[in-house]
């Protein structure tokens, strides 16, 4: 029995079937890996064995969270009050374990008044907020998006 | 504690900034280095026209 068609609409969609994104599935290493990569810098790249760009990736971002701290720049916290604050706290948190042990060791906890302790405070920032993009480039090998 | 330069500090910062770019945002390692470069350059030429920029209105 033949199959009942659409009149000249198959052609289209056979096309358009063709040329459809592929699907993604997500897997257990697609969540494990972007959580590493936040936690331990570089983490995800290297639990999905890209050794090279995992150990880049740590160094860029454990140096630039070294040298903020070392330029005396301020760590935020969570309930600063001002919104500039919390944006601040958002952008320090991504360096993960990092963040947390300096919290811990009461690292940045100084409100010095110069230059180099607002580079060092952006230093900070930044390193958190590459170390997200670090993390989402892990999802993204993990999900077969990337080689 | 580490005493950088205004200018020390942003070729620092661009070095590690191209670094995780050029990693995040490209597929194979000639264009991942190649895009790593390309956003160096821009940053540190950045800094140099930001500063070119200030000295004339310093004038």
């Amino acid at each position: 029995m033949a199959k009942p068609t659409t009149g000249n609409t198959t052609d289209k969609s056979k096309n358009a079937v063709a040329v459809a994104e592929p699907e993604y599935p997500l897997t257990t290493m697609a969540v494990v890996a972007p959580l590493v990569g936040w936690l331990i810098p570089g983490g995800g790249h290297i639990l999905l064995k890209r050794y090279g760009r995992g150990i880049l990736l740590l160094v860029s971002v454990v140096a630039m969270f070294l040298i903020g701290l070392g330029m005396q720049g301020r760590i935020y916290r969570p309930n600063g009050g001002d919104i500039l604050d919390i944006l601040g706290f958002v952008g320090d948190v991504g360096s993960g374990a990092l963040y947390f042990l300096a919290r811990i060791m009461e690292w940045g906890d100084v409100m010095a008044a110069n230059a180099a302790a607002d580079y060092g405070k952006t230093f900070l920032i930044v390193a958190g907020l590459l170390n997200f993009i670090a993390a989402a480039d892990a999802h993204h090998i993990a999900l077969g998006k990337k080689p | 504690m580490i005493n950088l330069s205004h200018f020390s500090a942003a070729v620092v910062f661009a070095l590690f900034a191209s670094v995780v770019f050029g990693i995040t945002q490209r597929n194979s390692t000639m264009e991942q280095v190649r895009y790593g470069l390309y956003c160096f350059a821009l940053f540190v030429g950045g800094v140099f026209l930001a500063g070119w920029v200030m000295a004339l209105i310093r004038r």
